[in-house]
């Protein structure tokens, strides 16, 4: 409790007006590792011992924005057992946005998307790598960072068409003879999810 | 202040959580993989848990699920 007594009388007290404006998180610049008054503090006291290791000095600090646009996007696409891609230099993103499919390049503004059922597609050089993202969500940084995380992502030849078919149609006789609101949505979902595997796999 | 009237999207007008939906989703996608991805995928995700009941401050027998993911 008393930890941050030291900092905390070490600080000048800050005007009203100027702490009533606080600045976007994307203006912030990057947080340093470690609260510096804390540790000189502790250095004079307790000259013997590290200063003990705060949650923020293990985080790695976010990346500036740099003032010019970067040539590449950094990636990050990540599941909740693997991580597909991390930090991963790429020149274009598709990610299969609510909103329709988003092209993401570098010096993209920042956004929060949610994704539908559908083929995400990372271009980099002449390769392209498609997966098909069953649902989730992507961060775009304003510094060309972008996470894309998802519950199930699958690259498309892993896919059975024979499957996909036998599903649509079983997804649409539910849907016409669905009687509960929830019945319907979720047979909804499922016409949704396999009109868009076939898609995926014919497209 | 006025009232919220944004469009919801159907699955949460019928009452589903995003969580809901999203599970519902992998799920349906995990189905349709080609051998041998779809049963490391659903060996993958299967869950075991043990559930007990709590009456009168105690636990009752606590009963052994594995459900697959079907559920």
């Amino acid at each position: 409790m008393f930890r941050r007594a030291t900092g905390l009388l070490a600080r000048p007290i800050i005007s009203s007006a100027r702490a009533r404006t606080r600045p976007f998180s994307t203006d912030l610049p990057a947080t340093e590792a470690g609260d510096s008054n804390f540790i000189e503090n502790w250095k004079k006291l307790i000259p013997n011992i590290d200063p003990p290791k705060t949650p923020l000095s293990f985080m790695q600090p976010r990346p500036p924005t740099p003032s010019s646009i970067p040539t590449k996007l950094t990636v990050n696409f990540v599941l909740p057992y693997a991580s597909e891609l991390a930090s991963k230099e790429v020149d274009m993103i598709i990610i299969p946005a609510t909103t329709g499919q988003m092209g993401v390049l570098p010096g993209h503004v920042a956004t929060i998307a949610e994704l539908k059922p559908g083929v995400m597609s990372v271009h980099e050089g002449n390769d392209t790598t498609k997966y098909f993202v069953s649902s989730g969500f992507a961060f775009i940084h304003a510094n060309s960072f972008a996470d894309v995380i998802a519950v199930e992502a699958v690259p498309l030849d892993h896919i059975d068409q024979s499957l996909v078919q036998k599903g649509l149609a079983e997804f649409t006789q539910k849907l016409s003879s669905a009687s509960t609101d929830l019945e319907k949505a979720e047979a909804q979902i499922g016409v949704d999810v396999h009109s868009a595997l076939n898609a995926a796999l014919t497209g | 202040m006025a009232s919220s009237t944004a469009a919801v999207p159907f699955w949460r007008a019928a009452g589903m959580t995003y969580i809901t939906y999203s599970n519902i989703c992998a799920n349906l996608v995990r189905n349709c993989l080609k051998e041998p991805h779809k049963t490391e995928a659903l060996t993958r995700e299967k869950v075991h848990f043990s559930l007990s009941k709590w009456t009168d401050g105690k636990p009752q027998r606590p009963t052994l699920r594995s459900d697959t993911p079907e559920d």
